[in-house]
């Protein structure tokens, strides 16, 4: 791909916690990817829309409230509603082994992880992901 | 091309996606805007300039507010700097227009700077083109935090609004060159805060000292303070004023005429290069460079040089 890798990151839910958003935006741009920051209290309705307009290649979300089997779900469902079966999504955050598999096999979360994984590994998805798709 | 078909049909994600495309550039990209260009034309193009921190993205949101309650559509570019040491960037512009979120007579697309120094990107015209096209009536675009030589948004919109904040310098800092120069209003935003009233007499005072424009339009100086959204509705008047003003005295065929020569000026120079490029392979342009390093030729001549390889007909 020729053109930087562009990614939507956002907190759906009502957490209001965004360090850890914060530190993968920062990890992701010094990667040399475009971030598209949108902060907290987000819809699923609002990322999809935002994840549409800004043509992102890529959706992190992080998600601390343990609402996560309800608002990811919801995504997902949107973004093929939209068409935007292409999009890759990760989540990180505090999520359950069980519910991760679940997420994973069953809605089309492409990763999840969980807090303290190594900022890297998940740069190093992305961007393997992003090359594998065009 | 389909592309295109879609965008006019009001189709979003045909939008979003003809975005991207302009902004990678090439012959795609080119035939899309090609294809769209007679479509063009009709929007009020509005750039939104100031120091980081001064509240564009605040200022934008408002406006973008304000349009829509008056049944207007608002199509909004937001800028914000490329890493010139990685490439990357953070886009947070959209941060402060979450209120416009779910309202299909809003698009709203954040753009990458990518190593242009201007304070827009390289593709931000052909973006506004194509927001342009989609039948939004008005196009906002947000510069990234600009200092004083940041103007290029002057020479891509209609109307230029540059918001100051108080207290930020002196009456000398005022009549420097520089990005008051390109403004068609002054907005002091924040105005709730102290030296608030002093700001606008400096800037006011700023103005005074300059001959009557030859244009015949002084900027007026507003206040605001956008987060309350009070100050919105005279700023917003005053750009539809800026406009009327335009159109009614002639200026806005001279300002058609700026931006088209800016706009021509930027592709041919990109062209030039493209073409070069692609005639030219890395080899020989490592050749080149070691020559011009070794002092046994002048990097005029070897641009010369490059210029008659990459624009003969020859190897077409």
């Amino acid at each position: 791909m020729d053109r930087p890798i562009r990614v939507l990151i956002a907190k759906p839910g009502l957490d209001g916690h965004d360090r850890g958003a914060k530190v993968i935006a920062r990890a992701l741009r010094d990667a040399g990817m475009e971030v598209i920051y949108t902060g907290i209290q987000q819809t699923p309705q609002m990322i999809v829309e935002a994840a549409l307009q800004e043509d992102v290649d890529v959706i992190g979300l992080s998600i601390l409230s343990g609402a996560h089997m309800t608002l990811l779900p919801r995504l997902m469902e949107l973004l093929r509603d939209h068409g935007m079966h292409d999009v890759l999504v990760v989540a990180g955050g505090i999520i359950s082994d069980d519910d991760a598999r679940i997420l994973k096999e069953q809605h089309g979360i492409a990763e999840v992880y969980g807090p303290g994984a190594p900022t890297h590994e998940i740069v190093r998805f992305i961007q393997e992901r992003c090359e594998t798709r065009t | 091309m389909d592309l295109a078909q879609a965008l006019l049909d009001g189709n979003r994600r045909a939008l979003a996606q003809a975005l991207t495309l302009v902004e990678t550039g090439g012959p795609q990209a080119r035939s899309l805007l090609s294809a769209l260009f007679a479509q063009t034309g009709r929007a009020h193009i509005i750039g939104v300039t100031g120091a980081p921190g001064a509240g564009k993205s605040t200022l934008v949101a408002a406006l973008a507010a304000y349009w829509r309650r008056a049944g207007r559509t608002v199509g909004i570019i937001a800028v914000d700097p490329t890493s010139p040491f990685t490439r990357g960037a953070i886009l947070g512009d959209r941060i402060r227009m979450q209120t416009l979120s779910g309202d299909p007579g809003v698009f709203i697309r954040s753009m990458a700077s990518r190593g242009r120094l201007g304070g827009i990107a390289r593709a931000t015209g052909d973006a506004v083109a194509l927001l342009d096209a989609a039948n939004f009536d008005v196009v906002l675009v947000e510069t990234v935090g600009a200092g004083q030589g940041e103007v290029e948004i002057a020479a891509a919109a209609h109307t230029t609004i540059v918001i100051e904040t108080p207290g930020a310098g002196d009456d000398i800092q005022a009549i420097k060159a520089g990005i008051l120069e390109i403004a068609d209003l002054l907005v002091v935003n924040k105005a709730d805060r102290d030296g608030a009233e002093q700001t606008v007499r400096q800037l006011r005072a700023m103005l005074s000292l300059a001959d009557p424009p030859a244009d015949g339009w002084t900027p007026p100086v507003l206040t605001a303070v956008a987060m309350r959204g009070e100050g919105i509705e005279a700023i917003a008047t005053a750009a539809e004023r800026h406009l009327d003003y335009l159109r009614n005295s002639g200026r806005f065929t001279g300002r058609e005429q700026e931006r088209a020569a800016h706009e021509l000026r930027l592709i041919l120079q990109e062209t030039a290069l493209e073409r070069v490029r692609a005639r030219v392979s890395p080899s020989e342009w490592e050749a080149l460079i070691a020559q011009i390093v070794a002092r046994t030729l002048d990097p005029y001549a070897a641009a010369d040089h490059l210029l008659e390889r990459g624009l003969s007909h020859s190897g077409e």
